[in-house]
């Protein structure tokens, strides 16, 4: 089985390249010609993610896969980790700072709007050593 | 018809260099033996390589004033970023009497036409059922930009036709009830800031037909003005738009008349794909209403126009404040405004159809991108060098196309041709 895989680091300390990942991958989805509607969604659930490891996870990486019918996103931080889950995907919660709030970010639809675009979503969290999201979106 | 373009090339006068192909917001230009080369399927006519050719090799296919003879009324139908071409000394009634005398019966302003549009994109954001960010459709650059790289957002963009499209029809009923001339035999003739205008009613996107019989640059009317504009007695009865419709197409103007509360306008088509990019992660969520134009300045900017873009835009707003701010469209009919075809996408080809066989190109693609010196001088003919890569997996080009891999293996030979030489000599030596 053929596969794709794109690696991106994230870096913590520079908001504004929040979304240069997902931006690169969204060009490469289209040159695979990929349906329009899937790579929306891939690009929306990529962009909140990076958002979230750049802001909350510190910096950390991005692993982007195709095969097998699917598109597989692993996002990894090695950050404060989420403390609770369940409160995290409740919209509107959010733990940001004012500063961060300030540049936009933090309205507390991150994890929430992932799963809305994602097929399936898992985390792994730990908290003081960091989270690994995963997600899959089906081609 | 398939892909009709209205800018065309020049093929005596292009020198072959890179000005058009790395401006070019699509990468639709090539330069391949000497001569630049429009890459039909990926050309979205917004004139910006018109604009960067210091040869004046690209040219726009507009109508010439000879078609007028083909009609027996003729009505010219002035942009308003035309009345920004004159200084703030010739009033807007000069400008439109003045066409009486350039070749036509009368001049109707597609001015008017945006009024319309705005009242009806009122009442259709005011409706709630449209989708967030709403994106106008007025530029048609822009509408052909999104149905080439963003085809998701069709979605989000507004079906209402352009205020050129409802002045055209307007201004034919219009002279048909007063001269009573058959509909076929009445001219209707916009008067062009820009190419992507050309081709919008040459192949429209949005109708069956174009209400509009011809394009005439703004440049070939200006030049048939100029020199008698002054002398010209205003004719105010002509000006009936009010300053909603004179400005509406300056940056700023569409969104301001929406009525909506957020919105952003956003000119220049490099700032234009970076909004929808944007609006494609989801970062506009925010935003009602989004104006883009692909030319600064909205349409002051088109590259048929004589002057500079920010100095019309200053004149127009100079004209059109002493107008009223607003008028109200009587008997509104929004269904008659909206587009009469569902504007499908047409994303720019795949690598290939078979998403394997693309994997394993954009691979190839990658490993070739690595080798290149990564400076995007386009001497290559391709607008970059991940252009470049791309065109080589896709048959169009070859590595020695780059002037620096080149260098490189002509230096790697030429030290092996030395090398060669002195054993020979050593060899020859030997013998002696």
């Amino acid at each position: 089985m053929l596969k794709m895989i794109k690696k991106y680091l994230l870096s913590g300390e520079d908001f504004s390249l929040a979304g240069e990942a997902s931006s690169n991958f969204k060009g490469v989805l289209k040159k695979l010609g990929i349906d329009p509607m899937v790579i929306r969604r891939v690009a929306i659930a990529m962009y909140e993610a990076e958002i979230n490891t750049i802001v909350h996870g510190k910096g950390g990486e991005c692993e982007a896969e195709i095969a097998g019918g699917k598109i597989s996103l692993v996002f990894c931080d090695k950050g404060p980790g989420i403390e609770n889950i369940d409160l995290a995907m409740q919209e509107g919660y959010s733990t940001a700072t004012d500063e961060i709030r300030e540049l936009g970010f933090g309205a507390g639809m991150g994890l929430p709007n992932i799963k809305r675009y994602t097929d399936d979503m898992q985390i792994e969290t730990q908290p003081g050593k960091g989270t690994k999201l995963t997600l899959t979106i089906n081609l | 018809m398939e892909y009709f373009h209205s800018v065309t090339l020049d093929r005596d006068k292009c020198h072959g260099c890179t000005n058009c192909i790395t401006h070019c917001p699509t990468e639709a230009i090539r330069v391949q033996n000497g001569k630049a080369k429009i890459i039909k399927e990926r050309c979205i006519d917004c004139g910006e390589c018109v604009r960067v050719c210091q040869s004046h090799a690209k040219v726009v296919a507009a109508d010439s004033f000879s078609m007028l003879d083909d009609f027996e009324y003729n009505i010219a139908m002035p942009a308003p970023s035309f009345y920004g071409q004159f200084a703030n000394e010739i009033s807007i009634g000069q400008v439109l009497a003045a066409f009486r005398k350039i070749g036509f019966d009368h001049v109707f302003e597609v001015a008017r036409g945006a009024e319309y549009v705005s009242a009806a994109t009122r009442e259709l954001l005011k409706s709630g059922k449209l989708k967030k960010p709403v994106i106008n459709s007025a530029c048609p650059a822009v509408l052909r930009l999104i149905r080439e790289r963003f085809p998701d957002l069709l979605d989000n963009v507004l079906n209402i036709i352009s205020p050129m499209e409802v002045a055209a029809s307007l201004a034919r009923d219009e002279a048909f009830e007063k001269t009573g001339i058959s509909k076929d035999k009445i001219g209707v003739f916009f008067i062009s800031p820009c190419p992507a205008k050309v081709t919008s009613v040459k192949a429209p996107l949005t109708l069956e037909k174009s209400n509009v019989s011809g394009v005439i640059s703004a440049k070939k009317a200006y030049n048939r003005m100029r020199p008698i504009i002054e002398n010209i007695e205003a004719d105010d009865s002509l000006c009936i738009s009010a300053y909603e419709g004179i400005f509406w197409a300056s940056s700023g103007g569409e969104s301001s008349g929406s009525g909506a509360t957020e919105t952003i306008a956003v000119d220049g088509i490099h700032n234009v794909i970076t909004v929808l990019e944007e609006i494609e992660d989801g970062k506009m969520s925010t935003v009602e209403f989004v104006e883009l134009s692909a030319c600064l300045s909205g349409c002051n900017g088109g590259p048929l126009n004589v002057v500079n873009p920010f100095l019309s835009s200053s004149r127009i707003s100079f004209q059109s404040k002493t107008k009223p701010r607003l008028k109200e469209i009587e008997n509104l009919d929004v269904d008659k405004l909206k587009w009469q075809k569902i504007v499908e996408g047409r994303p720019v080809h795949p690598l290939d159809d078979d998403l394997e066989e693309a994997m394993r190109k954009m691979e190839l693609m990658d490993k070739i991108y690595d080798r290149l010196p990564k400076l995007d001088c386009g001497s290559c003919g391709s607008p970059n060098c991940k252009s470049l890569a791309e065109d080589i997996v896709r048959g169009f080009a070859r590595e020695n196309d780059c002037i620096f891999l080149m260098k490189e293996r002509l230096k790697r030979l030429a030290k092996e041709l030395f090398k060669l030489n002195d054993s020979y000599q050593d060899e020859d030596e030997g013998e002696l």
